[in-house]
């Protein structure tokens, strides 16, 4: 199978201070199913940045679909974000747009004609549980409203790649589970899923997910063996 | 260019835009509206040393300056005769005596100066074009045979240092409107860098959706554009209306130069392009300064 992403030595240095993110190797493949865990301050987030595109590293190589994401001309750079969906842990809703128009944007942004968006956005809405709710702005919507509505607006272009960050942190732990299913859902529809997460007991709920666990900006784990993801083909034998 | 100022209702949401509400338009009147006064001021200070250099630069008086007044009259008689044979002469007239009495008259007195004070004979001479130094050089030897006191005088003389102070207005005019042109630019500036902050979070989401530069420009190119329009369109309204109340006080002193301070159809055009050339200002330093922002992040 073809790799997605792959980070070679990579490391992420703020300014001047010591390096957030050190030495990391690994690669996700299409279609797979990803854990990011460690605890606050690990690099989760940082790490994420960089698969988002919101951050070029330090040091060290970035493969996005096959191009080296480090080097590329910045004016490539939208129509690459364009292919990964992004759930910000502050979900970054734009606060004067409705529902509907936020989980419209990336449509909108992409090009799509009006009278093209109209139905999948509303489909989303529906998928989301939020039919009811498309003219609402986000002051008005709970949390977990919210977080559904930042989950449908990374979704609604088919993103090859879905960033999570803390998807489930703002919401009580039915939500969570409910929110993983959709996840779980886009997975089978074929698009790779990164969350991040604190919280372990969500990993037993996605059977076959994978986990990479960051300590201290390192990819690090006991066993060695979640160190680097291993391939889908690998993980059945 | 049209359809560039039909924003979708979606856009005008992402970017929330209000309409005279915020100092951007009435920013921009102001300037306009300084701009279109300077403008008149330096197109119609054109416009008067226009008309009035080329009526005296092919303008010249002859005096006559002779004490006996039957030799100044024979001599002028002589030096008109003398020029009208000249084919760089248009048309000569001899100035009555009763004109040149009304001439001296603000200064002088209306009292019977004849007798008193040896008037110069005056001649006015239209010359087909303006005449060149050998010319003139030329004139003057030709008239030396018939009236040996005469002198001829460029008309454009008396008025050149008149003239000199015009220009002088008139650079200061448009040295105003390019200092405004600054000014403008400066105010879009300040007022795309003051929506950037404001709607930084919007930007960095539209940029991490895969928004380009170009699209997120467009966004606050339109609305500094609109903005623009509309306070130009303001600004030109009050500038027209002072315009034309000077003009019509202006007409009404009804005196050489003065009189010649007027705009014509095509200063009142580029009067009217003004507030469209602050748009397309407005429009082109939004985009750089916006640009150059988004540029700094990834």
């Amino acid at each position: 199978m073809d790799e997605i992403v792959r980070f070679e030595n990579v490391g992420l240095r703020y300014g001047a201070g010591v390096e957030t993110l050190a030495d990391l190797n690994f690669t996700l493949y299409p279609g797979s199913f990803y854990f990011l865990t460690g605890a606050s301050g690990a690099g989760k987030t940082s790490l994420l940045k960089l698969l988002y595109l919101s951050q070029r590293p330090s040091r060290g190589v970035i493969r996005l679909f096959g191009e080296d994401a480090v080097t590329m001309p910045r004016e490539r750079l939208p129509g690459f974000r364009r292919r990964i969906g992004v759930v910000f842990q502050d979900f970054r809703l734009v606060p004067h747009l409705s529902a509907f128009d936020n989980i419209a944007l990336p449509l909108r942004v992409a090009g799509v004609r009006e009278k093209d968006l109209e139905t999948p956005v509303a489909e989303m809405l529906d998928w989301v549980g939020l039919g009811d709710r498309a003219s609402a702005r986000p002051a008005t919507l709970s949390g977990g409203e919210q977080q559904r509505v930042a989950i449908a607006r990374a979704v609604i272009g088919r993103p090859e790649i879905l960033v999570a960050d803390e998807p489930t942190g703002n919401v009580d732990p039915e939500m969570a589970v409910r929110l993983l299913q959709l996840f779980e859902a886009l997975n089978t529809l074929g698009t790779t899923i990164v969350v991040a997460t604190h919280d372990i007991h969500l990993l037993s709920k996605i059977p076959g997910a994978q986990m990479m666990r960051l300590e201290k900006g390192m990819l690090a784990d006991p066993t060695g063996s979640l160190r680097h993801p291993p391939r889908p083909a690998e993980q059945t034998q | 260019m049209f359809k560039f100022f039909v924003i979708p209702s979606h856009d005008r949401r992402l970017i929330p835009e209000g309409r005279l509400s915020g100092p951007m338009p009435w920013v921009i009147a102001i300037m306009i509206f300084l701009t279109v006064l300077a403008t008149a001021a330096g197109l119609a200070m054109t416009h008067a040393i226009g008309d009035v250099s080329d009526e005296l630069s092919s303008r010249a008086t002859v005096q006559i300056i002779e004490a006996n007044p039957q030799t100044r009259s024979s001599q002028a008689e002589a030096a008109a005769k003398r020029l009208r044979a000249m084919p760089l002469i248009k048309e000569v007239r001899v100035l009555p005596p009763e004109e040149i009495q009304a001439l001296i008259e603000p200064w002088l007195g209306t009292q019977d100066l004849e007798d008193d004070i040896p008037l110069p004979a005056l001649i006015d001479v239209k010359m087909v074009r303006a005449a060149t130094d050998a010319e003139y050089q030329s004139l003057r030897s030709a008239l030396q045979s018939v009236a040996p006191g005469a002198r001829i005088e460029p008309s454009s003389g008396y008025i050149a240092p008149v003239f000199s102070l015009v220009r002088s207005f008139q650079w200061i005019a448009f040295g105003l409107v390019a200092l405004l042109a600054l000014a403008t630019g400066a105010a879009v500036i300040i007022s795309a860098r003051s929506a950037l902050n404001t709607h930084s979070e919007t930007i960095a989401v539209v940029h991490l959706l895969g928004g380009t530069d170009q699209q997120i420009s467009r966004l606050f190119q339109r609305r500094i554009a609109l903005d623009a329009l509309l306070g130009g369109l303001l600004g030109l309204i009050g500038g027209a209306v002072i315009i034309w109340l000077i003009s019509g006080q202006l007409s009404a002193l009804g005196s050489g130069l003065v009189q010649s301070v007027g705009l014509d159809w095509w200063s009142w055009l580029i009067i009217a392009v003004i507030p469209i050339l602050g748009m397309f200002l407005a429009m082109v330093t939004a985009k750089l300064t916006v640009i150059g922002a988004l540029k700094k992040i990834l």
